[in-house]
């Protein structure tokens, strides 16, 4: 799979883009109030940056430094994300349990060092290879590649489209 | 293949973590492998269990892989405290029925109480629960862990689920307890050490003397709050105290797991707990962690017992032995809460909650409480509370302007005596 696209930073109130917690990535306030999830995308990160939403292309990468997507396990974080066009987050380092949302719910998320992606920086991202190419800056990171198994989830569309198809997991474990 | 005289010490190189799961794929794997694993049992609790049927709807699924090794438990806002609530808890009710799966009303209690006290769990298992803090039966020699509503949504279909086997941090332990010093105040220690996200993708093995010399509740305090320092599991080994613990709540026959020798660790931590002090965790996380001796005094309006972290029955042995002769303060609220019902009823029993309700405490219905804040005491602007769970983070008691601190049951039950943060060494003998 590649992926091609602009890429998204924010800082927390803390100065840092380390810890950004899922209350950040989509308030608590809406969890319970939307049922659409387009309606829940438009306010994606607002209490970081209430422009966000309005910026974003189809394809575009939240980019972010360590421990991205902690605090609760609520999936409305991953799937406000997907619905917001963002095709893969890049991190430092990710929660663990966001960090099973994502791809579950089809969200590539991609851990490497990100101290010289900038924002607006454009990437294209071979998922299969592990390589992000920074159009911008014409240099390229290697990060791990996404194992097998959850790329044939990131294929399929998340877990519930790989369930639906095959009416429980089809990989080999 | 996985032969299970491998459980045993053997020359493989593997830890406890990396047996159980070796166990559930039927092959060998180790540390950073990616597998699929079969699932012993799976869970899900009122705030998640909604999403989990949704998922399993959306996923056209039919059945549940194992009904009486799945389960759905109302204990976050138990009874209902409101319309919106009381839909969600009729429409995990139906589904129970639907699926012939296990189900725990208002009042069986909190999730990580009954998933063990009902025999759910044994050495050697691997478990996957709708909450993050399912780690809590790695007490039991067992790999549990949390996961979000679609994920344990699979698990209850397929009856497995994929994995990135951890690293594993191993914490010995040695040395004995001082008076008026418990498990609580070492796992605090521990995270206020290694940070809130110490721990991340890692798993966490708990071993030497003083965790030997716990009784199981008081090493479940400890597992429940690995998730606090990021971890998957907090896992323990399986001794004599744990084949007794487990006499009576399950029949099922269990091979536990113990570490080889020359097992991989990412990292080894030691600690002597023998002039350890009480700990609290001050507002707003978890690790705050600071020495009793600096925070003596700071007023407290509420005093919370309960919770998964701290609502067993050893912990109300300690509490009622800390109030004996003593009342609650008039300034503070003491709310107390079992973690089950079998743990009220063996607290009336044994006259713990006659004393404590004598003392002045208010007895609410087992379950979660106001841990979560959805109900049974949430706090006022600007008021300090003290409690015995495992989180602190702001608004998590139901306002955001409230300031939560964290310690043991008797740091807890001492505070409410005085209305202020107190030290429980001077309440016990
Ligand atoms: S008691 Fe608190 S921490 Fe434990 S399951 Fe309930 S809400 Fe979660």
């Amino acid at each position: 799979m590649i992926l091609k696209g602009k890429t998204h930073r924010f800082k927390t109130p803390a100065g840092t883009d380390h810890d950004i917690n899922t209350d950040y990535i989509i308030s608590g306030r809406y969890k319970f109030q939307c049922e659409d999830n387009n309606e829940l995308a438009t306010h994606v990160m607002e209490d970081l940056d209430p422009n966000f939403y309005a910026n974003i292309e189809k394809g575009d990468f939240i980019v972010a430094g360590k421990n991205f997507g902690c605090g609760s396990s609520r999936e409305q974080a991953p799937i406000a994300i997907i619905y917001a066009g963002i095709s893969a987050v890049i991190a430092k380092s990710f929660a663990r349990i966001f960090f099973r949302n994502g791809f579950n719910k089809g969200l590539p998320l991609i851990e490497c060092d990100t101290d010289r992606i900038d924002p607006a920086d454009k990437l294209e991202i071979d998922l299969e290879r592990g390589v992000i190419n920074n159009l911008t800056k014409k240099e390229e990171i290697k990060f791990s590649a996404i194992p097998p198994l959850m790329l044939t989830l990131l294929n399929d569309g998340g877990m519930i489209e790989h369930f639906k198809k095959n009416k429980g997991f089809n990989i080999d474990g | 293949m996985w032969n299970n005289e491998n459980n045993k010490k053997s020359s493989l190189g593997l830890n406890m973590v990396e047996k159980i799961m070796s166990r559930h794929t039927n092959k060998i794997v180790k540390a950073g492998d990616i597998a699929i694993c079969d699932i012993d049992f799976a869970f899900g609790q009122d705030g998640t269990s909604g999403m989990i049927i949704d998922a399993f709807r959306e996923m056209e699924a039919k059945k549940v892989f194992d009904p009486k090794n799945c389960a759905m438990i109302l204990d976050h806002s138990s009874p209902s405290p409101i319309i919106g609530v009381s839909a969600i808890h009729k429409k995990i009710r139906e589904f129970t029925k639907e699926q012939g799966i296990i189900l725990h009303d208002v009042g069986d209690g909190v999730c990580h109480q009954l998933v063990p006290e009902k025999g759910h769990v044994v050495p050697g298992d691997l478990i996957v629960g709708a909450d993050s803090h399912t780690c809590t039966y790695g007490a039991l020699n067992s790999c549990s862990t949390g996961m979000g509503s679609t994920d344990v949504a699979g698990a209850m279909v397929a009856g497995k689920t994929w994995f990135k086997i951890p690293e594993i941090i191993k914490f010995v332990c040695n040395g004995k307890f001082p008076k008026g010093v418990y498990s609580k105040d070492l796992i605090l220690y521990l995270i206020g050490q290694l940070t809130a996200d110490g721990a991340t993708y890692k798993a966490c093995e708990y071993v030497g003397e003083a965790i030997a010399d716990l009784s199981i509740e008081a090493r479940m305090t400890i597992a429940n709050m690995a998730i606090e320092m990021g971890a998957k599991f907090g896992i323990m080994e399986s001794d004599e105290k744990t084949s007794a613990w487990l006499k009576g709540k399950t029949d099922r026959e269990f091979l536990a797991v113990e570490s080889d020798d020359n097992a991989n660790y990412s990292q080894i931590i030691e600690t002597d707990v023998t002039n350890l002090g009480p700990k609290i965790a001050m507002p707003h996380t978890v690790d705050n962690v600071c020495p009793i001796e600096d925070v003596l005094g700071k007023k407290m309006d509420q005093a919370v017992l309960g919770t998964c972290t701290n609502g067993r029955i050893e912990d109300f042995k300690v509490a009622a032995e800390v109030i004996k002769g003593h009342k609650v303060h008039p300034d503070v609220r003491f709310i107390i809460v079992p973690a089950s019902r079998s743990i009220l009823l063996q607290a009336m029993e044994l006259g713990y909650i006659q004393t404590l309700v004598e003392a002045g405490a208010a007895l609410v219905t087992p379950g979660c409480g106001p841990c979560v804040g959805t109900h049974n005491g949430v706090p006022s602007n600007g008021e300090n509370v003290i409690s015995t769970a495992n989180r602190n983070f702001k608004g998590r008691m139901g306002n955001g302007s409230a300031f939560i601190h964290l310690g043991s049951p008797a740091t807890v039950v001492a505070s409410a005596i005085e209305s202020k943060i107190a030290d429980p060494r001077n309440y016990v003998n």
